[in-house]
């Protein structure tokens, strides 16, 4: 197997490889459990209950409550943000922007990260067991939105006793919840940082998730879903859809500076169907370990998700609407070589929050790392990031301390 | 070093009138920020509602940094993105000689704010004049500071052209001051004839 540390990583996974990432801060676990009295109405017009939510929480609330950030993890991500993962047993997926004397400054800051509503890491998903049925859902869990998974998150932080949120953030997917967070409760985002990401999914990329679970589908061990019952795994099908998607995480500069055309433990091509190339040992790595932390039915129903977000759909087709007389601090986020989730996307919300009047911030970060970047070391993405938090930290009163000298 | 520290009198001095036309606590929009020397002040002694625009991505991240409100924009393009009477203040400070369509953009100002605060190079300037008159040469002086195949600047005007499009627009000319080589400002009133041949630049506030 290729050596695969280095800059080239994937965009989900909680397990970025680097000095500051080894070993996770200190975090506190926590699961909350909502029953039948309390049922999630989806977007789809099903109700789920009951349910629970995983989540990971950084840091102290302050007595006002007024400090509590929201992480929101992308596709693959999980509550695991800057803690050590307990399957990996990797640094969390976001250690350089969560932590002490990091942007989210958890000395400062009350950090809240919780698996997404259809996951697999704790919080009610697919994998979960269906009351009436004592089996697992599978595909009798019901297809979820992106604000499904942000009403979920709100009825924890009300069970948190929050009423208001200082931040949400996140990248990717996660950037997606920001944005929904702003437009759904407008009155507890006091800012939103929506990075490399988009109000609605592309052609492109409902294309790309689409291969993904047609591959997970293919896969004889998927059983229509029901491969838990039948004690199978549709490894190879999950393999092969994040192998896919790990590629337009990256850029052709990022993987041909790191692999170009170099051959893997061998002088020579064989001709013949090993991975006789980096890339391919790379991408191979990258399926196989992704399927011991990942539910195959989790990635068709997040992936979905994803492709139903179209948050100007929701407002007759004008996007300001979805921000109208909005009080949130905004600050949008992208890369030049993110094609994934192109500057074209972010000026799209850009010029929706400009309509709306909105106090919004946009800063394109100069990177070669395509959508990947923003888990990565990118110094000027932290201190914008860091400059646009100190400022909305004094608009709301909160004391700037100690952070300041690790900084 | 003298040219340099002149460039910066005369910009210091630029930024202060503009600042002290802005009322405080108001809302206020910078077209063209640069690296938000003018919104940190007016954010910092006027209490201002602050945001910028601003074309250069380098200028946007520095201003961010600094915990100022900006995106990266283009004049000529995204000012169309914002609502009419978004801000109390527009804010246009140096650049609407370098932008494609100086009359779009002059409308465009005065839809999204009450109150418009231009200034802009005279090139009626009597220096200017000279370099260009006598000299037979593109005028490089400390306002117009760079050479003709480097500078932004694409669409020049005198004092005076600048009130005549005012007028073809039925533009009101609430304040106007003119400001000196040194960094001395006095306002002036029609006829400009003086202020066309001895400003060095011009600060006009505007409204409908």
């Amino acid at each position: 197997m290729v050596d695969v540390t280095g800059e080239v990583q994937d965009a989900d996974a909680p397990h970025p490889r680097g000095s500051a990432a080894e070993s996770g801060i200190e975090s506190t676990a926590g699961v909350e459990v909502f029953d039948h009295s309390q049922p999630l109405h989806l977007g789809s017009g099903a109700t789920l209950a009951p349910y629970q939510i995983a989540y990971q929480t950084y840091g102290a609330l302050n007595e006002t409550k007024s400090n509590a950030v929201l992480v929101c993890h992308a596709l693959t991500g999980d509550q695991h943000v800057a803690n050590t993962h307990p399957i990996t047993g990797k640094g969390g997926w976001w250690p350089r922007m969560v932590g002490p004397g990091r942007p989210i400054d958890t000395n400062r800051f009350f950090v809240i990260c919780s698996n997404v509503i259809g996951g697999c890491m704790g919080t009610t998903g697919p994998e979960s067991i269906h009351p009436e049925t004592g089996q697992p859902y599978g595909l009798n869990f019901p297809v979820i939105t992106i604000t499904d998974m942000v009403q979920a998150q709100a009825k924890l932080i009300d069970r948190l006793g929050i009423p208001d949120l200082f931040c949400v953030i996140g990248g990717s997917m996660g950037g997606m919840q920001a944005l929904q967070w702003a437009s759904s409760y407008p009155e507890r985002v006091f800012s939103a940082i929506p990075i490399a990401t988009a109000a609605r999914h592309s052609s492109q990329n409902i294309a790309f998730n689409e291969v993904g679970r047609q591959a997970i589908m293919a896969d004889r061990d998927w059983h229509g879903g029901n491969y838990q019952s039948l004690n199978a795994r549709p490894n190879k099908g999950l393999a092969v859809a994040r192998m896919a998607a790990h590629i337009t995480y990256l850029s052709e500069t990022a993987l041909q500076r790191k692999f170009g055309r170099n051959l893997q433990d061998r002088d020579h091509i064989t001709y013949g169907f090993e991975a006789d190339f980096q890339i391919e040992s790379y991408l191979r790595h990258q399926g196989f370990t992704f399927v011991d932390r990942f539910d195959a039915n989790s990635y068709l129903y997040i992936t979905r998700a994803m492709d139903y977000f179209d948050l100007q759909a929701d407002f007759d087709g004008v996007l300001s609407n979805a921000f109208k007389d909005t009080q949130t601090r905004f600050c949008i986020v992208s890369f030049t070589s993110d094609w994934l989730f192109p500057t074209a996307e972010a000026r799209n919300v850009v010029h929706a929050l400009n309509a709306a009047a909105a106090n919004v911030s946009f800063v394109e970060i100069e990177s070669d790392k395509g959508h990947d970047a923003f888990l990565l070391d990118e110094p000027e993405m932290f201190a914008t990031l860091r400059g646009f938090l100190n400022a909305a930290a004094e608009a709301r009163g909160l004391t700037a301390h100690r952070q300041q000298k690790t900084s | 070093m003298t040219h340099q520290k002149r460039i910066s009198s005369v910009a210091r001095a630029d930024l202060r009138l503009i600042a002290d036309m802005v009322t405080p606590g108001s809302r206020v929009l910078d077209v063209g920020c640069g690296d938000g020397a003018l919104l940190e002040m007016l954010s910092k002694k006027k209490r201002v509602d602050g945001r910028g625009m601003e074309i250069s991505q380098g200028g946007v991240n520095a201003c961010v940094a600094r915990g100022l409100s900006v995106i990266q924009g283009d004049a000529d393009i995204d000012l169309e993105t914002y609502p009419d009477e978004a801000f109390e203040f527009v804010i246009l400070s140096q650049t609407i000689q370098a932008t494609r369509n100086p009359q779009r953009v002059l409308e465009e100002l005065l839809r999204i704010g009450r109150r418009v605060i231009v200034s802009f190079p005279n090139f009626g300037y009597w220096r200017v004049r000279l370099l260009l008159g006598i000299g037979g040469h593109m005028p490089v002086t400390t306002a117009l500071n760079q050479p003709w195949y480097v500078t932004p600047n694409i669409h020049f005007c005198t004092v005076s052209d600048f009130l005549n499009l005012c007028d073809e627009m039925n533009v009101q000319i609430d304040k106007a001051y003119a400001l000196s080589r040194t960094g001395k400002s006095y306002s002036f009133r029609r006829p400009v004839i003086f202020a066309n041949l001895l400003a060095e630049e011009a600060i006009l506030q505007l409204s409908r």
